[in-house]
């Protein structure tokens, strides 16, 4: 039999990469904080990772492949479900799933078209470009945040993409262990929580920059 | 008390349905659900038409065969309640109710409220038995079982196989069957023997049979008629997790 094509196969695969990513979303939160130290903290940051290219690229491979498995596999079995449940019914009430749960895939799809943004405008500098160097002859991370932030519209689109990314890992995270057998019912009201307490975090740490900048607390003396 | 039903109405597996208005009059409060359909179908017959197919047989709630989704939940608002022992003292007098089959893909209508679900009796073939011997009959105790162990292989048999948690997941799945299924058969000694192949053989099949795959929505047990916990699909991916490597290639 092949575990690939296995319903239960596929669902760790999900589990096991939506977890992988959480993972480094909560790394890159903490590399994040850095802009709230001094001015040139996180350029200090930024230069320090891309001097260790090699940790860099085996990073970005296992996140790149981690997301396609995610991305694959999420589009394939959203699209079988859909299938199998060929004919709505005319009423329908909802008793246990969530928001959140039942739009796993718009919140997915999102996050995806958020991600190529993400990538074109701070890794590659192709949309809305602000690249500067600092006085010690480092990418000025500092300046390109607190510009691009200062526009509403930049920043609208993050804080959008936070949500949606929120919004799958308040399913995600609980749905994860429930998939991975981690869960008994002793745990699951911990589990479902925590794992809502995590996208909070993440919600608000990943706000805060956009929303520290447009309040103008985060500025250039 | 009066009632207005919308009930589906399919003549045929191929055929299109639509949602018929029916008028439910003088209907007791002391009667079950199945019962005030049976008071619509007298008077249908008296006008000469033709009554309307729903499924039933125990009518004491253990054999789910009864399964109708009613106002968007399947066996009607009553929480752990099949169809048959749903009484009209749950609803009021002028209340509009809709009445549709169970849906899936792997549940085709046959006709009216009654769906084929021969996919679920299919699962069961692929892998839920157990290996047993031949010969003598062994001492009644003779395997020592924990007591919570038992209880939880008890708790997961209760499933009347009605197919309530296919009708109320979204993706059409039959995974609170399946696990309660495996669960029953591999929380005993007894059932351990073949526990590896039959946990691969039954979501095969699952999947096989056009069954969704599990979002961890939990409808399901919201809708269950004996209660039946979503900690019985960890407990099959625990399950799965352990048979992996036994059974699978990875294309
Ligand atoms: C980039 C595009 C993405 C798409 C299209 C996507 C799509 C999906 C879909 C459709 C599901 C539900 C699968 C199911 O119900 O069977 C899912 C589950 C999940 N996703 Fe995503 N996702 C994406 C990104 C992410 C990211 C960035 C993370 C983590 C930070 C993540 C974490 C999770 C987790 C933890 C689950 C739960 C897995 C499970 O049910 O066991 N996803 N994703
Ligand atoms: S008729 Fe048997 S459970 Fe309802």
């Amino acid at each position: 039999m092949q575990f690939f094509k296995n319903t239960g196969g596929r669902k760790i695969v999900m589990a096991v990469t939506g977890i992988l990513m959480v993972l480094f979303i909560f790394a890159h939160l903490t590399g994040n904080i850095s802009v709230f130290a001094e001015p040139g903290s996180i350029n200090a940051y930024a230069a320090k990772l891309h001097s260790l290219s090699l940790f860099v690229w085996a990073y970005r491979f296992i996140i790149f492949s981690a997301l396609s498995l995610h991305v694959f596999f999420g589009i394939q079995i959203t699209l079988e479900n859909y299938a199998a449940k060929p004919e709505a019914y005319e009423v329908r009430r909802n008793l246990r799933s969530t928001f959140a749960s039942r739009t796993m895939i718009w919140t997915g799809l999102a996050i995806a078209a958020y991600l190529i943004f993400h990538l074109l405008h701070f890794t590659f500098h192709a949309v809305f470009p602000v690249k500067h160097i600092d006085s010690s002859g480092r990418p000025d991370v500092f300046r390109m945040l607190v510009l691009s932030f200062q526009s509403f519209f930049i920043s609208s689109v993050y804080i959008a993409a936070i949500a949606a990314v929120a919004l799958h890992l308040a399913h995600g995270i609980q749905s994860s262990f429930q998939t991975l057998g981690i869960n008994n019912e002793r745990t699951f009201p911990v589990i479902t929580k925590s794992g809502m307490l995590a996208a909070i975090i993440i919600f608000l740490g990943y706000i805060a920059i956009p929303v520290f900048v447009l309040a103008g607390v985060l500025r250039f003396l | 008390m009066n009632l207005t039903l919308f009930i589906w109405r399919q003549k045929r597996p191929d055929e299109k349905g639509r949602l018929e208005r029916h008028e439910a009059k003088d209907i007791s409060p002391e009667m079950s659900f199945l019962e005030m359909l049976d008071a619509v179908n007298e008077e249908l017959v008296k006008n000469g038409n033709e009554t309307i197919v729903f499924d039933h047989d125990c009518r004491e709630g253990i054999c789910g065969s009864c399964s109708q989704v009613i106002n968007g939940v399947p066996h009607g608002h009553r929480e752990k309640t099949t169809v048959c022992q749903l009484h009209m003292r749950h609803f009021k007098d002028g209340d509009i109710i809709y009445i549709e089959p169970l849906r899936a893909k792997a549940f085709p209508v046959i006709k009216d409220l009654i769906v084929d679900r021969g996919a679920l009796d299919r699962i069961i073939q692929s892998g839920g038995y157990i290996s047993v011997h031949t010969g003598g009959v062994p001492d009644a105790n003779a395997i020592l079982i924990p007591k919570e162990d038992a209880d939880t292989a008890m708790d997961a048999a209760e499933c009347i196989g009605c197919g309530a948690c296919v009708a109320a997941c979204p993706n059409g799945s039959a995974m609170l069957f399946t696990a309660s299924k495996i669960t029953h058969l591999a929380m005993l000694p007894q059932g351990r023997i073949e526990s590896a192949r039959r946990v691969c053989m039954m979501t095969e099949s699952m999947m096989n049979e056009g069954f969704g795959s599990c979002g961890n929505h939990y409808e399901c047990q919201a809708a269950c008629p004996k209660g039946i916990k979503v900690q019985f699909i960890a407990k099959l991916n625990r399950e799965f997790l352990k048979a992996v490597f036994k059974t699978y290639t990875p294309f």
